[in-house]
Order: structure tokens, then sequence, then C-alpha cells
């Protein structure tokens, strides 16, 4: 029917399947993202210390580049080891950070304050539905920045240096992987958890960076004044770097960790501390989530 | 009549304070009007219709789908205009209509297509590409109800919908739930604390008082009883004999002070018959008034009940 004639009808047509109407959100949310010039220039800058790798890799296995530096007879200029791809990731998981304090808040902070939830789960839309849809915004996004980036970088030195190199060394790509996971996990939710919660984009994304970085000076604080290793509990990139090492090495660490998720030898805490710790936040934000993530706010 | 919304003892607390105490209620009407005082419970009544709200005790029934137990089915039923300004930031009005309508389940292309049906319906056509942020709250108010059909619903809810609009953008409003309603392709469920936008729309009434049910009347039905309930004021002839005939047509009389005669006509039996037997005995009918008990008569009698409940 025409729109100028303008009248209202049934609808009688077939329906979406409705495990697949989350999937809404992130293609809204996609093209919404798109318009911000800022963002898209971020995202695309988070390339750069990847092509930088990668080129690093170039580097390394090219003769005649070498003898354009006149190091003829060097074997590496660069080690391609676990510190390598540990800052391959850790570089990557900082810009994640940043992105997703901006993205982050957007997600969920308009809806609550302009009273959109009521509009979504007045439909055939669950809450869970609806904190999917917003997470796998932030996913896909911090997805495309870490692990993604970080496994062609991988891919493309297994490329170099054959199957064998490959073969032995996969504990550096499940490490990238899982590892990116963990973060984009705990960093997702704390996003839409604290944005939830404040509803006030620019302080929410303040919150993220305040609980990343403001805490981790608490964690010191307390280490310094109580002589122990303890505060480090504080510190999420602390803690997650603990598992990123476990993953990329084992028990027997041989580097310092990862850029910016630094664990300093001799200052590790039982690895146990830091999945229960980052578990106990990730149960602290789908409580937050539950709370406010309702048709309507109840006032008792 | 089937019922498009039965309340089964439907019991809601908010920690230790009942909001809405044992509803029972079977509603038939095409357009049902939610009544009562702020604090009634109407809002909770629809939220909780919508699942925002878990019953404490009991059940209701939205054509014939427990709102327990069918949850996302009744949701998918209905098209909910909320009270409050709702609406998704930074979006044009036709792109928010669709991303609610994709939501409920249309595909892409149907979604944008009654999107922009949905707005050129409410009265919108020539703005829907703007912002909603800029719009008036006439305009945010019709590109709610304009979210709430695009994806063809069968039950209406509309909590509020004439709140803080001016006369001509009220008149349009109400002239459009008219529309939808005589249209008979859905049903409504209109909530309000103004009594005209209820009797302008609704058929049925169900009033609400400190969350008891504290009247629940048909509409329609009242008016037709009220149509055969009349006060005629008569000068001359003899008035008994008029009384006397005028029973003989089968009406009920209870004669007044001063000519004045209250009538309750049978059936069938017009006014202009009246007029028939006054002129032929020589009474002249000075005035000829229909005894209204109207919407505003029953919510008072309502109100007046010590806790509203029936």
């Amino acid at each position: 029917m025409a729109v100028y004639k303008k009248t209202y009808r049934p609808y009688e047509g077939a329906l979406t399947p409705s495990w697949s109407r989350f999937l809404v959100i992130p293609r809204y949310a996609f093209e919404d993202l798109q318009r911000s010039k800022f963002l898209t220039i971020a995202f695309y800058a988070s390339f750069l210390p990847p092509l930088i790798f990668l080129l690093l890799i170039y580097v390394q296995h090219n003769a005649s580049v070498f003898s354009f530096l006149g190091a003829q007879g060097a074997n590496r200029l660069i080690s391609i080891d676990a510190g390598f791809f540990l800052r391959v990731l850790g570089w990557q998981c900082i810009l994640a950070l940043f992105l997703a304090a901006f993205v982050g808040p957007s997600q969920i902070s308009p809806d609550l304050a302009n009273n959109g939830l009521a509009l979504y789960l007045a439909r055939p839309f669950s809450r869970v539905e609806y904190v999917l849809g917003k997470m796998s915004v932030l996913m896909i996004l911090l997805s495309m920045m870490t692990w993604v980036p970080g496994l062609l970088v991988f891919a493309y030195q297994g490329y170099m240096e054959g199957w064998d190199w490959t073969s032995a060394n996969l504990r550096f790509a499940t490490g990238i992987f899982f590892g990116s996971w963990i973060w984009i996990l705990i960093l997702s939710l704390m996003a839409l958890a604290l944005s939830a919660w404040v509803k006030w984009k620019p302080a929410a994304g303040g919150l993220i960076f305040g609980f990343i970085f403001v805490a981790t000076g608490f964690g010191a604080i307390i280490n310094g004044v109580q002589r122990t290793n303890w505060g480090y509990l504080l510190n999420v990139r602390f803690l997650v770097g603990s598992i990123w090492l476990w993953l990329f090495e084992g028990s027997n660490n041989t580097t310092g960790g990862a850029p910016f998720f630094a664990v300093n030898q001799g200052e590790e805490l039982p690895l146990a501390w830091s999945w229960i710790t980052l578990s106990l936040l990730c149960l602290v934000c789908f409580y937050m989530l539950a709370r406010k993530i309702r048709g309507m706010e109840v006032v008792r | 009549m089937d019922s498009v919304i039965e309340l089964d003892g439907l019991e809601v607390r908010f920690g230790q304070r009942a909001i809405l105490k044992n509803l029972r209620a079977s509603l038939t009407g095409k357009a049902i009007g939610l009544l009562g005082p702020n604090g009634a419970g109407k809002s909770t009544l629809l939220n909780t219709l919508l699942g925002f709200h878990k019953p404490t005790a009991g059940t209701a029934r939205i054509l014939g789908r427990d709102i327990r137990t069918h949850a996302r089915e009744v949701r998918s039923l209905i098209g909910y205009m909320p009270e409050n300004d709702s609406f998704i930031a930074g979006m044009s009005g036709v792109h928010f209509v669709r991303l609610m309508a994709e939501l409920a389940g249309l595909p892409r292309e149907h979604a944008l297509e009654r999107a922009h049906e949905a707005f050129f319906y409410v009265g919108l056509g020539e703005v829907r590409y703007r912002p909603l942020g800029t719009y008036s709250l006439g305009m945010k108010q019709a590109a709610k109800l304009a979210q709430a059909i695009a994806h063809g619903p069968k039950l209406l809810f509309l909590d509020e919908p004439t709140n803080g609009l001016d006369p001509p953008a009220r008149s349009r409003m109400i002239q459009l739930i008219q529309e939808i309603r005589d249209r008979g392709d859905l049903q409504l469920l209109l909530s309000s604390h103004l009594l005209r936008d209820v009797e302008e729309c609704c058929d049925q009434v169900l009033i609400l008082k400190d969350g008891n049910v504290a009247a629940f009347c048909n509409l329609e039905e009242e008016r037709r009883a009220n149509r055969r309930f009349l006060e005629i004021e008569t000068r001359g002839g003899v008035n008994g004999s008029f009384l006397a005939t005028v029973e003989k047509l089968g009406c009920e009389t209870a004669p007044g002070v001063q000519g004045r005669i209250k009538l309750i006509l049978p059936d069938g039996l017009e006014v202009r018959r009246l007029y028939e037997v006054a002129a032929d005995q020589s009474v002249q009918i000075r005035r000829l008034s229909r005894k209204r008990d109207s919407l505003e008569d029953i919510f008072l009698k309502a109100m007046e009940t010590a806790d509203g409940r029936l």
C-alpha cells in the first residue's frame, strides 16, 4: 500500500526468527557509530600497531633489509617470541579500552535517560536479548581490534617461519584468542553496567577509566602501606595480565607480561585469585545490569 | 463474547506494599478505558500485563494467553504507547519506528515500509526524517503512537495518550484513537485520568481505586439505558389522563411537581409517540431532557466507596 493512503492496516506477513532479533541492535548501533568521525578514525588508527608488528616480522625475514641496515651477519633484529605477541596483545587491548570507554556508555545510557527500555521490552524481546544485543556491539568492535589483528600477526609469522614454528607455538595463538576474549568480556560488562548505573555518558566513560586506573592506584597504596602484594587484587590489568602470562607461558614466566598489563616477576599472586576476582567482577556487573535493565523502574 | 483481558485474582506487591489487590474482571470491549485517580494502580496494571512486573498472586490472560506462562507471546500481540517521554536518542522519527518494528519481528523492508505508513497515519509524514529530539510534545506523542501500531498489534495499550497536549493536538489524538477503534482491526486499552478521553473513546470502563476494582461498567449499555430515561415538563391538559395513556404505552412513570414527569421508555417506543399523545390530549411538552448517568457520575460514585472495593 502506498504511504500516502493514510490508513492503518494490520500486518500479516512473515516474522523474523525470534533468536535473531537481538542482532537488530548491533546493526543499528554500527550505523550510528559510523556517523561519528572521531570513532571511525580512532577505530582505523587502532590498526597501526598491528601494521608495525607485521612490518617488524617482514623485516625480520627479509635479508635485503638486513643488508640495507648493514647487519648482514645478524640472525635477527628482534625476538619473535611470547614477549612479542604479548606486546601485540597489550597494545591492542589498551586501545580497546579507550574505544570501549567511548562506545560502551553510548549503548545503554541514552536508552535509560530517555526511558527507551520500556519500548524495547514491551516487544517480544527479553532483557537478556537486550543486553546481549548491546554487548555484541562491543564484542564485535573489540574483537576487530584485538584477537583478529593479533591472529593475523601470528598467521603472518607462521607463514614466514613455516609449519614447524606454527605448530610449536600454537599456544601464542590460543593465548591471543582467549586472552583477548577475557579482556573483551570484562570491558563490555563493565562498560554496560557502569553506563546503566550512571545513565550519563561522559560520567560512565570516566568511571570506566577510573575503575581501571584509579583502582590500580589504590591497590598500589595498599601494597605500599601493608607491604603486601594483595593490593593487586584491585588492579584489573594486573589480574588479566597474570592470566595472559599463564596462557602464553604456562607456569614458567620468562617475561614481565604485556605492556600496560605488566606482572613483575616475584610479585605474582596465586593465579586462582585472578580468576576468582575477575569472575566476581563479572558477577557484580551482571547484578548491576539485572537491577537496572527493566521495563519499568520500581520506586519502593 | 471472548475476553480481551481477563484479570484472575491479580495481585502485585512492591515489597510490603500491595499495589494491585486481587483484581477480578473480564474485559470484553473493543475499547476499554482504565480510569482512576493518580496512584490507583492503572500504570502498574498496564506494566504487569506487559510483563514488567511479576504478579505476586493470581494471573491475567490477554486474548486467551496467560501473562505468567506466555509473556513473550502476549507482548507480540500488544502495541504499547507509554505515558512518559520515551524514545531512542539520536534517531530520526522513521528510523526509530523502523527499529521498533524490527524488534517486534518484522523483516527489514516491511519494517521500513510500515514505519513510513505509520508516520503518515499519525500525521507526521512531513517530519519523519527529523531527529526525534527536535519534536514538540504533540509530535512525540504521535510518534509514540506510530511505534505502537507499526508492527500491527492485536491490542493497543495507550497510557495517558493526551498527556500534555494542547486542545487541537488532543482533539487530533482522540480522533486517531477513535479511527483505530472504529476500523475494528485492533482492540484498545486506554488508561487515563481524564474522564472525557475515556468517554469519547471507550465502550467499557474499569475504574480502579487504591489497587481495587472500584467499578466496572459497559458504557455502551449505560448509554443505551440512558437513552430510555427521560424527564419532561408539561403544561395544560389533564395530567392524570396523559399519565394513564403514557403508561398504557408501556412507560414507567413518576410524576413530580409543576407538571414534571420522569419516564422510562420501553424498547421500541420512540419519543415522537409521546409528542403525539400529548398533542391528542392538548398537553404541551415544554422541556424534554435525557437524564444521563454520565461517566462522571459513575466515577464519583465509585470514588465514594470506602476502600474502592466493589
